[in-house]
Formats: C-alpha cells, sequence, structure tokens
C-alpha cells in the first residue's frame, strides 16, 4: 500500500515502529501532490520546500530524543480562511490575494505545538460562503471522484485533497455545512464541533454565532484524534466554552447497542435523491443490525432553518467583512477621490459576486423597517429550532439524516443560482443554527460512482458519542476498502 | 417585499458597495428571489419566543485588562496598501 493511501492514525503507528520517518511520508505527499494538483486543484498554497525543510529537522531531533511528540511529522493541509504567520491567508479572494497575517490563529499554534507540518493552503469558496468552491477569486477544484462535478464547499479544497490522498487530514470550517457538505461530495469523513468547542481566534470571520473550525479526514478515528490537538478552552476567543478537555478516542470503540437513533422524516422527503435516500435506508438497516434503536421522528424545521440561517449568517458577515476597506490590509482600489471612493471602490472590485450578494442581503434584512419581518423573526426562529432538537435529544443518542439532498453535481450547474445553491445546505445548516455537533461519513455511491453522505447529529458536546456511533458504522461498511476516488474525466 | 432598485442601491450604499448599472438587474432578481425564500420565517410558529443571538448561553466573559506589547510592527504594517513611516496612508478627509 502507497504511504499516501494510509490513515493518520496508520502513519503514527508505523512512525512510532520506525517503519517511516517524516521525511519519507512528507515526501510522497508532496509527490502525490505534483502528481494530482493539476487536475484537483485543492491548493491556493503550496509549502512543499518549506515542509520537507521541517520533516528533516523534526527527523533529527526525533533521533536525537529532542522531540518525543506523537504526532510530531505528520503533514497537514489547512483551509486558506485560517491564519498561519508569514504564508498567506487569502480566503481565496481578490481582497486578500496578498494577506500574510502577523499571528497564527490558534489552531495553527496548537498544531506547531505538536510538530504538525503544513503542506498547504486549501482552496474554498471566497470567505467561505459557497456549497461548491467555484465562488473561489483562483480556481475551481474539481472532485477527485469525477473532475467534471464540484467537491461541495465551502471547505472543498480540503475535502478534495483528503480524497485524492494529498494531505494524510486537514482542517476546514463550517458555518452551514462548510465542513460536512464537500466530505459527503467527496467520500471522506467531516467533523463539525459543538460551537465554542474549538477556539475561532485566527479564523477569518463569516458569520460569528455559526462558524466552527473541525476535521476532515480519511476515516472517523484520525477525526477523533484531530479533533483532540485542536479543542480547547481559548482566552482568546469569549466564545470559546471552558469545558473538560476529553480524549475524544476513548469510546470510539464501545459498543452501540441499545443506542437510539431519531431519523427525522421531514429529512427523508420529496426533496431527496432516490439513491441518496436509498442508501441512507441500508444505512439505517445497518445500524438495526448492530443493535441500535431506530425510531422515525418530526423534525419539522428544515425550510425554515434554511430561511433563518441565510437571514443570520449575511447580517452577520455584513458586519464581519466591513473590516476590508482598503486601508490597513487587503486590496485597495488604484483610483478614487475622496475616502468614502476608496471604500467603495476597493470593496467592489475586492469582493466577487457571491460575497456582494450577501453583504447587500445582510445590509438589508439589518436596515430599518426590514429589521423585525427578518432578523428579529430569524432569532425567534433560532430558539425555535434548538427547542426542537432539544425535544429530539431527550429521546435519542444521535439522529440521522441524510447530508445533502444530492451527490455531487456538475461544475458551473448551479453557479448562476444563488437559491438552488442554498438549497444544497438544507440538512446541514440547522446544525449550526442550533450550536450542536455534527459529523458526515460516506455510506455509500450512486450509479454513477459518486460518494453519498450520512449525516449524525450530537447534542451538545457529545462529540464522543458521535464518534462512536460513527466509527461503529465506518467498521462494518468498510467504505475506503470498496471505493476510491476515480479522478474520471 | 418587493424591492426597488432605489432600495438596493441605497442599500448597497449603507454598505460601502457599488453595483453597475448592467449588475443591476440581476442583483434585483437574486435579492428578491432570496427574500421570496427567507420570508418562510414568517410561517414559523414562533409566538411567545425569546430571541436567541448565539448558540451559547449568553453571558458575559471578562478578563484582565493587560496590556501586551506586540512589538512586530512591520509585521503588521507590512499588508498596508500605503503607508508613509509606521502609519497607514489615507486620502486627505479635510479640506
Amino acid at each position: 500500500m502507497e504511504i499516501t493511501e494510509l490513515t493518520v492514525h496508520e502513519l503514527i503507528d508505523k512512525m512510532q515502529r520506525k517503519e517511516l520517518t517524516s521525511t519519507q511520508i512528507t515526501k510522497s505527499y508532496i509527490d502525490r501532490m505534483k502528481e494530482k494538483e493539476p487536475d484537483v486543484k485543492a491548493f491556493v498554497t503550496t509549502l512543499e520546500e518549506q515542509a520537507i525543510e521541517q520533516a528533516k529537522e523534526i527527523d533529527q531531533k526525533k533521533e536525537a530524543g529532542e522531540i518525543t511528540g506523537r504526532y510530531a511529522g505528520i503533514p497537514i493541509g489547512i483551509k486558506d480562511n485560517m491564519c498561519t504567520k508569514g504564508i498567506k491567508t487569502t480566503c481565496s479572494s481578490h481582497m486578500l490575494e496578498n494577506f500574510v497575517s502577523p499571528y497564527d490563529a490558534t489552531v495553527v499554534d496548537k498544531l506547531n505545538k505538536e510538530n504538525i507540518i503544513n503542506l498547504g493552503k486549501l482552496n474554498m469558496d471566497e470567505f467561505a460562503m459557497g456549497s461548491s468552491t467555484e465562488y473561489s477569486y483562483f480556481k475551481k477544484t474539481s472532485n477527485p471522484w469525477n473532475l467534471n462535478k464540484v467537491p461541495g464547499g465551502s471547505s472543498g479544497g480540503s475535502a478534495a485533497a483528503v480524497a485524492a490522498n494529498m494531505v494524510p487530514w486537514a482542517l476546514g470550517s463550517d458555518t452551514g455545512g462548510s465542513i460536512r457538505l464537500p466530505a459527503s461530495f467527496c467520500g471522506v469523513v467531516g467533523l463539525k464541533p459543538t460551537y465554542g468547542l474549538v477556539s475561532r481566534y485566527g479564523l477569518v470571520a463569516f458569520a460569528s454565532s455559526l462558524d466552527q473550525i473541525g476535521p476532515i479526514t480519511k476515516d472517523v478515528e484520525d477525526a477523533a484524534i484531530l479533533l483532540n490537538l485542536i479543542s480547547g478552552h481559548d482566552e482568546k476567543d469569549t466564545t470559546s466554552v471552558n469545558y473538560e478537555k476529553k480524549d475524544y478516542t476513548a469510546k470510539l470503540k464501545e459498543d452501540i447497542k441499545g443506542k437510539k437513533i431519531g431519523v427525522p422524516k421531514e429529512f427523508f422527503g420529496d426533496g431527496i435523491n432516490q439513491e441518496v435516500k436509498e442508501n441512507l435506508e441500508k444505512a439505517i438497516k445497518t445500524y438495526q443490525s448492530l443493535g441500535a434503536q431506530i425510531e422515525e421522528f418530526s423534525l419539522d424545521i428544515a425550510q425554515y432553518a434554511l430561511a433563518t440561517y441565510y437571514i443570520i449568517a449575511c447580517a452577520e458577515a455584513s458586519s464581519n467583512l466591513g473590516r476590508f476597506d482598503g486601508i490597513r490590509y487587503g486590496y485597495r482600489a488604484k483610483e478614487f477621490g475622496s475616502l468614502k471612493e476608496l471604500y467603495k471602490k476597493s470593496r467592489s472590485e475586492g469582493f466577487g459576486a457571491e460575497v456582494k450578494r450577501r453583504i447587500i442581503l445582510g445590509t438589508y434584512v439589518l436596515s430599518s423597517g426590514y429589521y423585525d419581518a427578518y432578523y428579529k423573526k430569524a432569532q425567534q426562529v433560532r430558539t425555535l429550532v434548538m427547542k426542537e432538537f432539544d425535544k429530539g435529544f431527550e429521546k435519542y443518542d444521535v439522529i440521522l439524516t441524510p447530508t445533502s439532498p444530492a451527490v455531487a453535481f456538475d461544475i458551473g450547474s448551479k453557479s448562476n443560482n444563488p437559491l438552488e445553491m442554498y438549497l444544497s445546505d438544507i440538512c446541514t445548516v440547522s446544525v449550526n443554527i442550533a450550536g450542536l455537533p455534527g459529523i458526515s461519513i460516506p455510506c455509500g455511491v450512486n450509479k454513477e460512482g459518486m460518494p453519498i453522505g450520512m449525516q449524525l447529529i450530537g447534542n451538545k458536546f457529545e462529540e464522543e458519542k458521535l464518534l462512536n456511533m460513527a466509527y461503529a458504522f465506518e467498521q462494518v461498511t468498510k467504505f475506503r476498502e470498496n471505493y476510491q476516488p476515480q479522478f474520471i474525466r | 417585499m418587493q424591492v426597488s432598485k432605489e432600495e438596493l442601491l441605497h442599500i448597497a450604499n449603507l454598505a460601502d458597495l457599488e453595483i453597475s448599472q448592467s449588475d443591476i438587474d440581476k442583483y434585483l432578481l437574486n435579492l428578491q428571489d432570496i427574500l421570496n425564500f427567507a420570508n418562510i420565517v414568517n410561517e414559523a410558529p414562533t409566538e411567545d419566543l425569546d430571541i436567541t443571538i448565539g448558540a451559547n448561553e449568553a453571558q458575559n466573559v471578562f478578563r484582565k485588562d493587560e496590556i501586551e506589547v506586540f512589538e512586530d510592527n512591520e509585521a503588521l504594517l507590512q499588508n498596508a496598501p500605503d503607508k508613509e513611516l509606521n502609519m497607514f496612508k489615507i486620502p486627505k478627509v479635510i479640506n
């Protein structure tokens, strides 16, 4: 088996047994990246030379006993909206095309302290606004399973790079499904943690009350390991929760017999593709055979949640993106007269169409006369969504839904119809609205061989249970053994 | 709610954005589409429900107000589109 086909926990085992060095691992990934990047286009910035240097140094220090960490020398890819000191952080936007952060995001700092090696910054929809990675200013990432299809978004570069074995694992961020949707489209695992579990310090803000950083990995065990590395309270993020530090691998392999799974019937309605539905039904049967108890129930919030999501996310974005004014950093227009004109021209030329659309929508729903009808109402619906989930979790350990109503779509097929693009997120946004953890794991492929994702939703801070349920499913379905991306042209 | 062209331009101005003449119709159509969809929130059963502003229970978070010196001024200024000495440069605001 090729080195790049191994999961991170397998790489760690091999490094511990001294069968592999960090230099070997890092070189293999760089070779793979060079081979596949022209087709997949997952990276905004690659760090080949720097990564090799680091790997050599880590190997030497390990040999000398100066570094003992388990994860030292493992490479990673990072979505390009997390600040990396001295390395460009572009958010895949013309606005930040040349932005070099003077500091590291907390998650990046945590990885650095473990001597994990950054292989590069991964492509995304501009400012994480999109569901296909087509809204990147730089390039459209392709889905490794079929290069004519989108990888999903907004963490499309992260999911595609993991699926194509160009990185062993990656960090993504999820505001309305931006980790889970691309994980589902690319046949990998994506975990959006409970709001507040992972620090957002140094994550370029899109919608602050919804954004959360999380792992995109080859399997569930790797997701648990990466969550261990990035979670924890951070004084620099006041919304980060001072919660007991857990080892998310501890309960991974527990028996799931007797666990209760709620299946909300509204998430299996008319809008869901038939093959997606069939595969989810098969997944439910798998859980039954593992001894879990399945019960259908009503969770009639999907439509409300999607509308609420776009109101709240755009409102927060319109405020968060106000900082891009062409003064301290970011793009500045070449020609302007007054200061107001400098702002306006810099922003209009620096932001892409989807970002401007969302800023305008957000400004609209916050403006006098519409605040009550849209923004305030959306905040009430947010309460409703939370209450409905609370009711669900009184009865169930986890809630099971499709991750997306359909598999990955053709590049170009939705990019001119914003509303249709937004509907890709209908199964995922309610999780962000309620601040819950959600995981997407592959549960099959359709007739064309495109992966189908299953979403499990847990109660707040119950990532252990979520990962345990996902792991049990993965062990019996063995998706990675049965299916690999074919890079179809 | 029907959005007029004037309203769109007013909102864009508030957000410090310019919309070119040729893009106005497209933006109007998109905005109208999304708002029509967003109207569904008004059908949700939310009587007597409080508003939620964040995913965590809202509470004040305090820390000591201690000054930390960020020494790398150069790194802070290196992203400035225009600067002079150690200052960001902007057009003249007072005539």
